[in-house]
């Protein structure tokens, strides 16, 4: 049965970027435990001969032909951005989590 | 710590990530153009830019080019896979995620075999290799460097973000030793020939289309388990894969000599002292929380499929090696110096465009490969095609340039001067072949040598020398030395 800690919401609410308060961990913490348990009885009625599904209709092998299909231009692209550069989007500096 | 100490202490360990964008000529999940150098954010469309309501389609000619690559690779094909979401927030994917596949990849399970210099075989384990997408380039600006540390802020062009992008990844490679530095490059050359092969990339390291992750550790001599690894990053030149496994291994052995623990980090390679610098701290694979992506449904290669794209695989580069050596009659060590040299393939066209395969690989191991070494440069950048080659060779072999010139010729190409013929001409270069001309020289110069030319009426060819030596001088070693000769010997017996 899952059982979500107050730090894995801490750990999960950082790796989303979502200011969490110290109040907000505890109630977060036993929501997500009350959905994943909800989730989880559904565990007990799949039979071995079902397989976990990721996709809901039976399709595979889905392609595009390889060909060119106009996109934006330069100012199109641009034009939602909140800043901008010498045709490039202008992003606040980033610390510490380099690629 | 000295290379030869490490060695005596530890056992490195390898592991090689090598990321190849696909030269398809589009983007892996949109028509967005798929090529190198264009101006910023103009191969660009809402799907890859991650605009709400736009939704990725597989590029069929990707989804191939994966299984060849995988084939070639002896991997297995699975029969049924996805795409996953890699998330984590960083500019360079404007999607917030990277489509990749996790724990499905297309291929798996193969090998490649390499050859080292001296010509022992090693064969590495190839783990898997999958889809994945480029990301966009970020240019940091107001850093001293242009690097991360000390940026204001940083740039996005994102023509490169939706990239089809291959990694292939390496089991671990143990047991190669004082080797290891030397078998990490030979797999890095190797791989690099083989998708060369098979006409799937541009295989640029300069341009990024072909790059190298290096992940490296020490075991104590002895023990079983793995030491703590390093990952340096983006190594982009085959050298650089050498010596950047190279300083890792000394570092760390000096590290965990002196008491000290490694790290499990990413570093960065330092082109110019050949060094590597501490970069990220490595986030567990669980941190990206990987799941299905739901827009992409699974890709169920059928095996005839699979079998007819294994009918498409181009003779591979181990395989041709073998036939060009036996076409050329060479010993196995006259052949590997060629490889060395990295002038098969160069070789081979030259001999492609007419050329006889001595003169072609006379050429290009010895004045080419000088040419290279002045430069600094590799064999292939030199600014000469084999067609130029070949056609000064056929120049040669048609009496109208001496080796000598010839040089002069090739000389001029790499100046920049255009085709051969073009320098010949511009230059003034071809051999004086007009027998009238040539005689006013030799009866010039045997008048200005009274004693010689007696001496040579008199029988002795041999002071011929001195009068075809002279006549070489005065025609600028233009003339064929040969017919000057018979000329001379000609004048003084009429």
């Amino acid at each position: 049965m899952p059982n979500i800690s107050r730090d894995e919401v801490a750990h999960l609410a950082k790796l989303a970027r979502l200011a969490v308060t110290d109040d907000e961990l505890d109630t977060f913490a036993g929501q997500l435990d009350t959905i994943l348990s909800s989730v989880a009885r559904v565990g007990e009625v799949a039979a071995d001969d079902i397989p976990p599904t990721s996709h809901s209709v039976p399709l595979t092998n889905v392609f595009r032909a390889d060909e060119v299909r106009q996109g934006l231009t330069q100012a199109e692209a641009l034009a939602g951005a909140p800043a901008a550069e010498d045709g490039r989007f202008r992003v606040p500096r980033i610390l510490g989590e380099e690629q | 710590m000295a290379y030869d100490e490490v060695l005596s202490r530890f056992d490195p360990v390898l592991g090689l990530e090598v990321h190849v964008e696909l030269n398809t000529n589009t983007k892996m999940f949109c028509g967005c153009r798929n090529e190198f150098g264009g101006e910023p954010n103009t191969q660009v469309c809402p799907t890859c830019l991650g605009l709400p309501g736009s939704l990725p389609v597989l590029n069929a000619v990707a989804v191939e080019s994966a299984m060849r690559i995988g084939l070639a690779l002896n991997c297995e094909i699975a029969e049924w896979c996805r795409f996953a979401r890699k998330n984590y927030f960083y500019p360079d994917m404007p999607k917030n995620f990277q489509t990749s596949q996790y724990d499905e990849p297309i291929a798996f399970d193969g090998y490649l075999d390499l050859e080292l210099d001296d010509g022992e075989i090693v064969r590495v384990g190839i783990e898997r290799a999958h889809m994945e997408e480029d990301t966009g380039k970020s240019l940091h600006v107001g850093g001293a460097t242009g690097r991360i540390h000390g940026a204001e802020h940083s740039l996005l062009d994102y023509n490169r973000a939706g990239v089809p992008l291959i990694e292939i990844v390496t089991k671990t490679i143990e047991g190669t030793g004082a080797r290891a530095p030397e078998v990490a490059r030979a797999y890095v050359t190797a791989l690099r020939d083989l998708l060369r092969a098979l006409g799937v990339s541009d295989v640029r390291m300069d341009q990024g289309s072909l790059r190298c992750d290096a992940n490296v550790s020490l075991k104590p001599l002895g023990r079983k388990e793995f030491g703590t690894r390093t990952e340096t990053k983006n190594v982009n030149s085959l050298r650089s894969v050498e010596r950047a496994v190279r300083y890792e291994m000394t570092r760390q052995g000096a590290v965990l000599a002196g008491g000290g623990e490694i790290v499990q980090e990413t570093r960065h390679f330092q082109e110019a002292d050949g060094s590597t610098s501490a970069g990220r701290r490595k986030e567990t694979s669980e941190d990206y929380r990987y799941f299905p992506e739901p827009d992409l449904v699974p890709i169920a290669p059928s095996r005839e499929w699979v079998e007819k794209l294994r009918g498409t695989l181009p003779e591979m580069p181990w395989e041709r090696r073998k036939r060009i050596q036996a076409d050329w009659s060479l010993s196995d060590a006259e052949f590997r110096d060629l490889v060395n040299a990295g002038a098969v393939e160069l070789v081979a066209s030259t001999v492609d465009a007419g050329a006889s395969s001595a003169e072609a690989r006379s050429w290009w191991v010895s004045y080419l490969t000088q040419q290279a070494n002045n430069r600094e440069v590799e064999l292939a950048e030199l600014p000469i095609t084999p067609a130029q080659v070949a056609r000064v060779i056929s120049l040669v072999a048609e009496g109208k340039l001496t080796n000598k010139l010839a040089r002069s010729v090739v000389d001029g190409v790499l100046a920049g001067e255009g085709e051969p013929d073009e320098v010949v001409d511009k230059r003034g270069l071809a051999v004086v072949s007009d027998d009238g001309a040539l005689t006013a020289a030799v009866d010039e110069a045997l008048a200005a040598n009274p004693d010689i030319a007696e001496k040579i009426r008199g029988g002795k060819v041999a002071a011929a020398g001195k009068i075809v030596g002279d006549v070489m001088k005065a025609t600028k070693g233009q003339a064929d030395a040969k017919r000057v000769r018979e000329l001379v010997i000609e004048r003084c017996t009429v």
